[in-house]
């Protein structure tokens, strides 16, 4: 149990070190720009033609924007930690409620596109490792090497051009209809399925390779309880272990794919977000994308603490 | 599998020449002529010519030396930085060891395209945080790598004995820990620049990299998208020249052992 309790603390650092890191690169971000911070937010809370001196100096003295850096960084960070995160310097609307809807539509992409990759990449992974050197390898690895060097906005626009534009099987982009998810969770599958199933088939070749299913074997057990109970397992172990790879993986293409696709997320939120300055939410989506995969790498920990239970009890 | 690392070098080889001698040989990439806009690719236009009648070869050539040049310097600073802390860390052990790990997850706790946008978001579109985003986001790889490197080194008997015998760190870590720490840094040199490539061609995709009319293999495909359909060709060329460019830097340091 000491394990795993070890294992999540650790993560819950991480998560930590993501709001600081963020956090300060949001006050930083803030102060860069042009004018006066107290200015803006106030610009932004009440609209342009209402703000003077005296609505700018409430802000001050609520926020506490004046006085030394240091205990005015660490007041933006205490609100960054308490999810107070301010209003859009765009629309004036609060960031919290629009990034949750952002986050919603994330998190059904990254969903879709695991749930296309595991059975495109796993498979094949497994087939390419137990006939290493095979055709089905051969073709494996090429796929996944190509898959790899390709940017994903090119792949998400080579599908595009087939299934939308010369095919007109599916939508090019947008998110009214339900089969617009399709394409640009294809594309983030194509690119997580080519790192999973690499990963699956150097596992399953070091599973077959092992004295301890060449036992099981010799045992007498039957093919079928010797890949359930002695193979999958422990293949399933190391591809776990680099989910993590996956999930950056996933959340880096998110930001690219969903902007090629115009698909409401996090990614594309913090795209325009950059473009038009509006720090709270760049501060914001930036804050969700990263806890997001602090907390997607805590899942995989606890899976693979299941699956291994060494790992659990800290003896490995 | 020296094969793979051959078509590797042929790759960079020919991406390489196309960037160094390029720019001297084809037209001004910003010549615009208007009236052979979007032309397919043929005798007189290799590539074709995208919306405003420059030719797409002469753009590439430029944005390929950009690409490269800018993916040297960050994986430079990085390789500097990374190793140079990493080292420093390994030596001088105890609570600063500590502080510079820490350091390292603190990198690490957000995925590196994340980390490069956060940066780039104080100055977007400019080349000094693009260049330092990517360069922060890759240090703590070499540091990591250095770190446990020199800390193996440092431990073993002949290591020990140069120190006992009173040579200097400077000299233990140039000649026993260098010598072994090249080959590896190398490989992880060769993953880095793939990926830089790609980070600016992603950001500059999405428009927070560099903006026109710099070319660049990235916008310069986010420039043509409205002309898709009449120039695919023209729209897809510059990704296919980053794929090659990847896949170079990739082939050319995939560790011979993972190969079957």
């Amino acid at each position: 149990m000491m394990g795993v309790v070890r294992i999540l603390l650790a993560r819950l650092a991480q998560a930590g070190f993501v709001a600081v890191l963020v956090g300060t690169v949001g006050f930083a971000l803030m102060h860069s720009l042009p004018g006066d911070p107290a200015f803006r937010i106030a610009a932004e809370r009440y609209g342009p033609d209402m703000v003077d001196a005296a609505a700018a100096e409430a802000v001050r003295a609520e926020l506490g924007l004046d006085g030394p850096v240091l205990p005015r960084l660490l007041r933006w960070l205490g609100r960054v930690i308490t999810l107070n995160l301010g209003h859009s310097l765009v629309s004036g609307a609060p960031v919290l409620p629009e990034l949750l809807d952002h986050l919603a539509h994330t998190a059904m992409l990254a969903a879709m596109a695991l749930a296309l990759a595991l059975p495109l990449g796993l498979p094949l992974g497994v087939l390419a490792g137990l006939r290493p050197g095979g055709a089905v390898d051969r073709v494996v690895l090429l796929g996944a090497v190509l898959l790899r060097a390709v940017p994903p906005y090119a792949l998400g626009l080579a599908l595009m051009v087939v299934f939308a534009l010369h095919l007109g099987w599916l939508p090019p982009a947008g998110f009214e209809s339900p089969a617009a998810i399709l394409l640009p969770a294809l594309t983030l599958a194509l690119g997580v399925a080519a790192l999973g199933g690499r990963v699956a088939r150097d596992a399953v070749m070091a599973v077959e390779a092992s004295p301890f299913l060449r036992f099981a074997r010799w045992k007498g057990l039957s093919e079928a309880a010797v890949v359930r109970r002695h193979g999958l397992r422990n293949a399933s172990i190391p591809v776990v272990a680099v989910l993590g790879l996956q999930f950056a993986a996933l959340l880096e293409g998110a930001v690219v794919v969903e902007s090629l696709f115009s698909w409401p997320g996090l990614g594309h939120a913090l795209v325009h977000a950059i473009f038009a300055r509006d720090v709270p939410m760049v501060q914001g989506a930036a804050l969700a994308l990263g806890l997001g995969f602090v907390l997607l790498n805590a899942l995989a920990d606890a899976l693979a603490a299941l699956l291994d239970p060494r790992r659990a009890r800290g003896t490995l | 599998m020296s094969g793979a690392r051959g078509l590797g070098a042929a790759l960079l080889l020919l991406l390489g020449g196309l960037a160094l001698l390029g720019p001297s040989l084809l037209p001004d990439p910003a010549l615009q002529d208007l009236r052979s806009a979007l032309q397919p690719p043929g005798t007189t236009w290799w590539l074709g010519t995208d919306h405003l009648g420059r030719s797409v070869l002469a753009r590439a050539a430029h944005a390929l030396r950009f690409s490269l040049t800018l993916a040297a310097t960050a994986v430079g600073i990085a390789v500097l930085l990374g190793t140079g802390l990493g080292l420093l860390a390994a030596s001088l052990g105890g609570l600063a060891d500590r502080a510079l790990a820490a350091l390292g997850d603190a990198t690490l706790a957000l995925p590196g395209l994340l980390l490069v946008m956060v940066v780039v978001a104080f100055a977007p579109g400019e080349i000094l945080p693009l260049s330092g985003g990517v360069a922060l986001a890759q240090w703590v790889h070499f540091f990591r790598v250095a770190r446990a490197e020199a800390r193996r080194v440092l431990a073993l008997p002949h290591a020990e004995a140069a120190r006992v015998l009173g040579f200097g760190p400077d000299y233990v870590l140039r000649r026993l820990v260098l010598p072994e720490l090249r080959p590896i840094l190398l490989t992880l040199v060769g993953f880095g620049l793939g990926t830089a490539v790609l980070q600016v061609a992603a950001l500059s995709f999405v428009g927070v990299g560099v903006r026109p009319p710099t070319p660049e293999l990235g916008s310069m495909t986010t420039e043509l998208l409205p002309y898709l359909p009449e120039a695919p060709v023209q729209a897809l060329v510059p990704a296919v020249l980053v794929a090659m460019l990847v896949l170079g830097f990739q082939l050319l340091s995939a560790d011979e052992g993972q190969k079957p």
